[in-house]
């Protein structure tokens, strides 16, 4: 049964693909598309997993066996559609271009399959194979306005993740030299053997893990493969600018991280170390580069560095705390990313401009955008009783179990880094006197309030329950 | 072993060559010979199924799609050929350092673990990409995910070009 999750938006492509009249086919696709991704949403975590553990009766047996899902799977399908329709109704709403709509639905419903594919497999070919549709759906989008700069961020992206994409294959071309296929466990199978006899292709097997691993750091916009990052986020139209901080580096990097070092226990603990510096570094270097910024979504851009940067330590630390806590916080910085980048659209689109120091006062003309906004960036900054706080409490937690106190005690002092930029962000764009150019602007059209509203509301609701939903969902 | 290593060496100087060209038409041409030259290798590696669709796919239809699309685009102005080409080839400085760092990388690893990895699977390569069945039985039973996988990708790549290409024709 998992595998509708991939067939039925690949038949409902087909279908908003028919030859329609072209004002009735954008409708069809906006509803079809959105009508998938709300079913999704609500019926994954719904239904129980043995459901989803069902097989198909199809003729043709295509592998089915790589596809399972358990409550991390869950958690990304439920964030996969979310983002996607806050994408789409931020893209309805500010894009006037009727064909260039049609096609970004259309590349919307692709990564959304791509996406669907990496947290449904469990085999490191096919999660290869669904983070390059990813990908690829993610190269056209942010150049499809075809701007200079859009079109420059877009090939950036493009090259890390060539350099990305020829690690993972070298990879797994060790893998299949080793052993028989790649999947999750066959390969910690053979490592284990490796490891246990002494043979040079214990060794080998690491190495490759290790490239694979980095790998995902470039698609993740990690420390130091980082740089693609802001110019991709900022320069992109702001409905793709959603879609790829809020879920699609979320998924083709850190979930896919969180995915491989889990079931694949058998790192070398200096990887482990080492994956451990690469989040720290990540934190304070993120933070520090996002007070430097004067543009809305580049800061954000880096505070997405200094945020993942949680999720790693709190994957590094190795205990199952750690391991929720990193899960917990990848989907709290999925919501409050998303929000952010939402209102940072609905900001440009009506002030024209995305410098903060040109902003002033907007809460005034945009209370809902504004009040919003600071939900999201105390949840990103850990204050109770919001998600954030929750999260990056279980991390601090983990860290200081295990002995990394050193860690633990640069990620809290990194909180007040995170704190500071996210204030001169408030204060410069929403906070103080009407600068008096914006006394005209609005507020944020229907669509994108709905999902403004909706996301703080996550927000607030898994931060006054998250009790409820550990027990549920998590364990 | 050594006609191996020659290959490796030839394939690396085309695509090196490849990259350098200043024409697209030739950097396609230079595209479809290291694809070829990779054919050859793939068959010495007892690997047929792999070379056939190496050299159909890679030296014959990508080259063929690359040659029609460059034959629709308008080459640039001397003027703006001048401007492209002035300090060009200091980009590359970078690059024999590059290749001294791999190669140095390469010499570094212990000659035991490199032949016992290039031994490892060896014998497997030779029964399992010999026969049909087998390529067949991977595709369709243990790899079919990949399949629709592919799908997709190409799917993608025919909107990406429909969205990126087709708005000239209107701009213009």
């Amino acid at each position: 049964m998992a595998l509708l999750l991939l067939f039925i938006p690949f038949l409902i492509l087909i279908v908003i693909n028919l030859p329609w009249r072209v004002s009735v086919s954008a409708r069809i696709a906006l509803g079809l598309v959105l009508a998938y991704c709300a079913l999704q949403m609500v019926v994954v975590p719904i239904l129980p997993v043995s459901f989803w553990q069902t097989p198909l009766n199809l003729p043709l047996s295509i592998g089915m066996d790589s596809l399972q899902i358990d409550w991390l799977s869950r958690l990304m399908l439920f964030c996969i559609p979310l983002v996607a329709i806050c994408s789409l109704l931020t893209g309805v709403q500010y894009s006037k271009d009727l064909k260039n709509k049609f096609y970004f639905k259309n590349l919307i419903l692709l990564a959304v399959i791509g996406m669907n594919g990496v947290v449904l497999a469990r085999n490191l070919f096919s999660i290869y194979v669904f983070i390059e549709i990813t990908s690829v759906a993610s190269f056209i989008l942010i150049a499809s306005h075809r701007e200079k700069g859009a079109l420059e961020g877009s090939f950036k992206y493009l090259i890390l993740s060539a350099i990305a994409t020829m690690l993972m294959l070298t990879s797994i071309a060790f893998f299949l030299l080793t052993s028989d296929n790649t999947q999750f466990s066959t390969i910690t199978t053979a490592i284990q053997t490796a490891q246990a006899t002494g043979t040079n292709s214990g060794l080998l097997m690491e190495a490759a893990l290790l490239l694979f691993i980095i790998g995902l750091l470039i698609k993740g916009g990690l420390f130091p493969f980082h740089w693609w990052l802001p110019d991709a986020y900022s320069s992109a139209p702001s409905e793709v600018s959603v879609l790829l901080a809020g879920i699609v580096t979320k998924v083709c990097g850190v979930y896919t991280l969180l995915r491989v070092m889990r079931d694949v226990p058998v790192l070398h603990p200096s990887i482990n170390q080492g994956v451990l510096w690469v989040g720290l570094i990540s934190i304070i270097v993120g933070a520090l580069l996002a007070m430097r910024q004067k543009e809305f979504k580049r800061m954000l851009a880096y505070s997405s560095l200094s945020q993942v940067g949680y999720i790693i330590i709190g994957l590094a630390s190795g205990t199952p705390i750690g391991y929720v806590g990193a899960a917990l916080h990848l989907f709290n910085h999925t919501i409050f990313k998303t929000q952010l980048f939402i209102n940072a659209a609905t900001v440009e689109k009506s002030t024209g401009t995305g410098i903060l120091d040109e902003m002033g006062g907007l809460s005034k003309r945009m209370p809902i955008t504004g009040v919003t906004s600071l939900i999201s960036f105390l949840s990103a900054a850990g204050i109770p009783p919001l998600a954030g706080f929750w999260s990056k409490l279980l991390i601090i937690v983990a860290l200081f179990s295990t002995g990394y106190n050193v860690a633990a005690i640069i990620a809290l002092l990194a909180g007040i880094l995170t704190l500071g930029y996210f204030l001169i962000m408030q204060k410069k764009a929403f906070f103080g006197l009407l600068n008096e150019k914006w006394k005209d602007v609005k507020e944020s059209g229907a669509a994108g309030l709905v999902c403004t509203i909706a996301l703080s509301a996550i927000t607030i609701l898994v931060g006054l329950f998250l009790p409820y939903f550990l027990y549920t969902y998590f364990i | 072993m050594s006609i191996d290593i020659l290959l490796v060496v030839t394939i690396v100087f085309t695509a090196i060559i490849t990259v350098l060209q200043r024409s697209l038409l030739k950097g396609a041409i230079g595209l479809a010979l290291t694809s070829a030259l990779l054919t050859i290798q793939l068959f010495r590696f007892s690997s047929p199924l792999a070379a056939v669709f190496e050299l159909s796919i890679c030296a014959g239809l990508i080259t063929v799609v690359f040659i029609s699309t460059i034959s629709l685009a308008e080459p640039l102005s001397y003027q703006d050929l001048s401007k492209k080409l002035k300090g060009r080839y200091k980009k590359y400085l970078t690059l024999p350092v590059l290749l001294v760092a791999l190669i140095a990388l390469i010499l570094l690893i212990p000659n035991d673990v490199l032949t016992s990895t290039l031994m490892l699977k060896s014998t497997a390569a030779t029964t399992t990409t010999g026969g049909n069945s087998d390529v067949r039985n991977i595709l369709w039973n243990q790899q079919g995910m990949d399949i629709l996988g592919q799908i997709v990708i190409m799917l993608t790549g025919v909107f990406g070009v429909v969205l990126l290409f087709k708005e000239r024709k209107n701009d213009e």
